[in-house]
């Protein structure tokens, strides 16, 4: 990501939007999904026999599972999954006119100061990215430590055995229906491997994966960080990512070897027309510490839990969650942390902030099994309510068989006051300001986490989304 | 005393919304540039009720008279524009506001007061606020605490003062900044106070206190006294000694009579 200065330094105004598109035939399959469908998807992509079984052995289960009935108000959903392309190539996918997106999102993007470049990538009309020369140094300095960062495919086509090997044991197909319909269907998305013992300092992102399938409605993700090794992997950002699809469910699997420390950050801003179901875990084994950072904005629908089994004895796992509902929109997200072994220990942080007629929930497990001797887990969620009409609710499950635990909740629900308000307003900042800062600072516990670009552009989005929440 | 006030309130009433009765019933008050008056009243008088009102409170409504800032009717203002127009008011309880450190607090404030598309920068503002920090014997981190959130009492009040000294503002509400002050941060948040009026002359002060204590570091030219939502009494410094002394009891009887 370009830092701010860059981004101003680019004169956007000076930018004309004169794309073109491409008028090549766009392969896609027919609305719907059915084995032939499924078999289309792995015949296009050249897949090992092993692997389309998989698939067709996932789409059995999704067909079997019923649509859950928790979490958010599903019930349209099947509706929109009849309409979904399943598999559109995605050569093809980068090829929407940038006269299709809608008007809204060029000045939210214009607005958030994003380079056209970037914008279009966002959009989901450009392939070219300015950062790879950036990205080319970095790849060298991986790839001599023997890092392998690969779109999910290529990690398929050239590291069969390292793929085979942890695919799907972290979420199995049958773990939820979502889950199931993404490894029937799944489609762009990384391939992480880091060797043991190598650390990195710099972020592996998602965005310097140029020229390669992009994040796609079924996104895969596979990362294994091998023993004692350290890194930090980001995908998304704060800007609206814009798309014809109303549909997203992305499974992210991550196995955190003996002692290494592995962090994954995702900001993802979807339209809101958008159902958003993601699976993501990781399997924390002895000595191991995971983090999932996640920033949840836009869609009408998340649901999202990041979740860390804690397997192997002294593993830690934290997630810190922000998430934003605006008018309309409804985040159910939290995260999941299951106590296996002894002196394990985690911690969730969930902030959310709810506007106009937004909903967020908090749904979170803490699960300590018999014999996690000394397991430790504590669980902070805090609400900020910006309107009268905004809602929030959580939903903490607590289950433990095991005597020796210690247990920790924490809720509070917060209103932005007049007094806050009118304290701020009285040193000069206009309403929508004064909105803004009080927001900031609500999550400036997890903000601080960000890297410093996605904190500022997460800053300046919520001024955007402030400016509209008041009369 | 040939300049026109800077503050004229006049037969200023005003109330919380949606309830019966005035707090305020007919305030008159005149403060020209440069000149520093006092106020004193007996709790519940409606001194911080004259200041919120002045700022801009939305909880208030004004049933009467009017509030002009440079013969400007303040009452049509925002409390944003009012505190762009001039006006600052130190609260008597301060807010906290979690996640939000005095530094960028101040930045934001500042900032919000520049044309769009003009950039705050951010060297000259530190410098600024480093300086205002030592002018009131602040340790610079400070500036790094959450504004007001966790602060001791005497922290709050310097905090304010702090703010008042970055925004520099035309007229200054000191709502009871000497409360919970100890004996030597008093006389430096009156020392800064001073330092302020000599940068500019031409700042107003209303300073609202129950002690005469901060008086012999701050003089004022006029002193007032409130009395159930009216200015019921004014003269120079010597009224605030005499108050001391008495007490309000005359103002009871008189309230009776
Ligand atoms: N928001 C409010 N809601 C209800 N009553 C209020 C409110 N604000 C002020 N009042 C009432 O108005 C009267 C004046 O209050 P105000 O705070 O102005 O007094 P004060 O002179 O500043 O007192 P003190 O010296 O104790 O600070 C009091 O009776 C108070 O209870
Ligand atoms: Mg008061």
């Amino acid at each position: 990501m370009p830092s701010n200065e860059v981004i101003q330094g680019l004169g956007l105004d000076d930018y004309k939007f004169g794309f073109v598109t491409d008028s090549e035939p766009v392969f896609r399959t027919r609305p719907g999904l059915d084995a032939d469908i499924v078999r289309q998807i792995s015949a296009r992509k050249d897949e090992p026999e092993w692997m389309l079984k998989r698939r067709l052995k996932a789409l059995k289960i999704y067909e079997a599972k019923p649509m859950p009935k928790w979490g958010g108000d599903l019930s349209e959903l099947q509706e929109t999954l009849d309409q979904t392309y399943f598999y559109v190539k995605p050569q093809e996918q980068m090829e929407r006119s940038w006269d299709d997106v809608p008007d809204s999102i060029k000045e939210t993007f214009e607005r958030l100061g994003i380079p056209e470049a970037e914008r279009k990538i966002l959009a989901g009309v450009g392939a070219q990215y300015d950062s790879e020369m950036v990205y080319h140094s970095l790849k060298e300095e991986w790839e001599a430590k023997g890092v392998i960062f690969d779109s999910i495919e290529d990690g398929l086509k050239n590291h069969p055995e390292l793929f085979r090997k942890h695919f799907g044991t972290v979420i199995p197909a049958a773990d939820n229906k979502f889950a199931a319909l993404n490894s029937a269907v799944w489609s762009g998305g990384s391939f992480v491997y880091i060797p043991p013992g190598v650390r990195l300092d710099t972020p592996l992102q998602a965005y310097f994966r140029v020229n390669q399938e992009r994040l796609g409605q079924f996104e895969r993700t596979l990362i294994i960080a091998g023993e004692g090794s350290r890194a930090h992997y980001i995908e998304g950002c704060t800007a609206p990512v814009y798309s014809t699809d109303s549909f997203h469910s992305g499974v992210i699997e991550i196995v955190v070897e003996r002692d290494a420390y592995f962090r994954y950050t995702t900001i993802q801003n979807w339209s809101n027309n958008m159902y958003n179901l993601v699976t993501q875990r990781a399997l924390v084994r002895q000595g191991a510490h995971m983090e999932w950072l996640d920033g949840n904005l836009g869609s009408k629908l998340t649901m999202k839990y990041p979740s860390c089994y804690l397997m192997g004895e002294g593993a830690h796992g934290d997630i810190l969650s922000i998430a934003y509902a605006g008018d309309g929109q409804h985040q159910d997200t939290g995260g999941k942390v299951i106590h296996v072994a002894p002196n394990t220990s985690s911690s969730i942080v969930s902030k959310s902030i709810s506007k106009g007629t937004g909903r967020s929930s908090y749904r979170g497990l803490c699960k300590v099994y018999d014999g996690a001797t000394n397991a430790k887990s504590n669980v902070e969620c805090d609400a900020l309510l910006i309107n009268e009409t905004s809602r929030t609710d959580t939903f903490p499950y607590i289950e433990i068989d095991e005597r020796s635990a210690s247990i920790g909740h924490e809720a509070t629900v917060s209103k932005v006051g007049d007094e806050q308000l009118f304290y701020l307003m009285s040193r000069g900042m206009d309403e929508a300001e004064a909105m803004a800062l009080i927001v900031r600072g609500f999550i400036e516990p997890i903000a601080k986490e960000l890297p410093l670009e996605y904190a500022v552009e997460l800053n300046r989005l919520i001024e955007l989304e402030m400016e509209g929440s008041v009369g | 005393m040939g300049k026109s006030p800077l503050l004229s309130v006049t037969g200023l009433s005003a109330r919380v919304a949606d309830e019966e009765i005035d707090i305020l019933r007919g305030v008159d008050l005149a403060i020209r540039p440069g000149e520093t008056h006092a106020i004193m009243g007996p709790n519940g008088s409606g001194k911080s009720t004259l200041a919120k009102v002045v700022a801009g409170h939305p909880t208030y409504e004004t049933t009467g008279g009017s509030v002009a800032l440079r013969g400007e009717d303040l009452l049509e203002m925002e409390p944003d524009e009012r505190s762009q127009a001039g006006v600052f008011m130190a609260f008597q309880y301060p807010i906290a506001i979690p996640g939000v450190s005095i530094a960028n607090f101040l930045r934001t404030a500042l900032q919000a007061r520049l044309e769009d598309g003009e950039e705050l920068d951010l060297f000259d503002f530190q410098e600024l606020l480093m300086e205002r920090m030592e002018l009131l014997e602040m340790d610079p981190a400070f500036a790094q605490r959450p504004v007001n959130d966790g602060f001791s009492g005497g922290e709050k009040k310097r905090n304010e003062i702090l703010q008042m000294a970055v925004l520099k503002p035309a007229l200054a509400l000191m709502d009871e900044t000497d409360s919970g002050l100890d004996i030597d941060a008093l006389r430096v948040v009156a020392h800064g106070v001073n330092r302020l009026r000599e940068e500019n002359p031409e700042m107003a002060v209303l300073l609202i206190t129950h002690y005469q204590r901060i008086l012999n570091h701050v003089i004022p030219d006029v002193v007032h006294v409130m009395y159930r939502g009216r200015i019921v009494e004014s003269g120079g410094p010597e009224v605030a000694m005499e108050l001391e002394a008495r007490g309000y009891e005359e103002y009871r009887k008189a309230h009776v009579a």
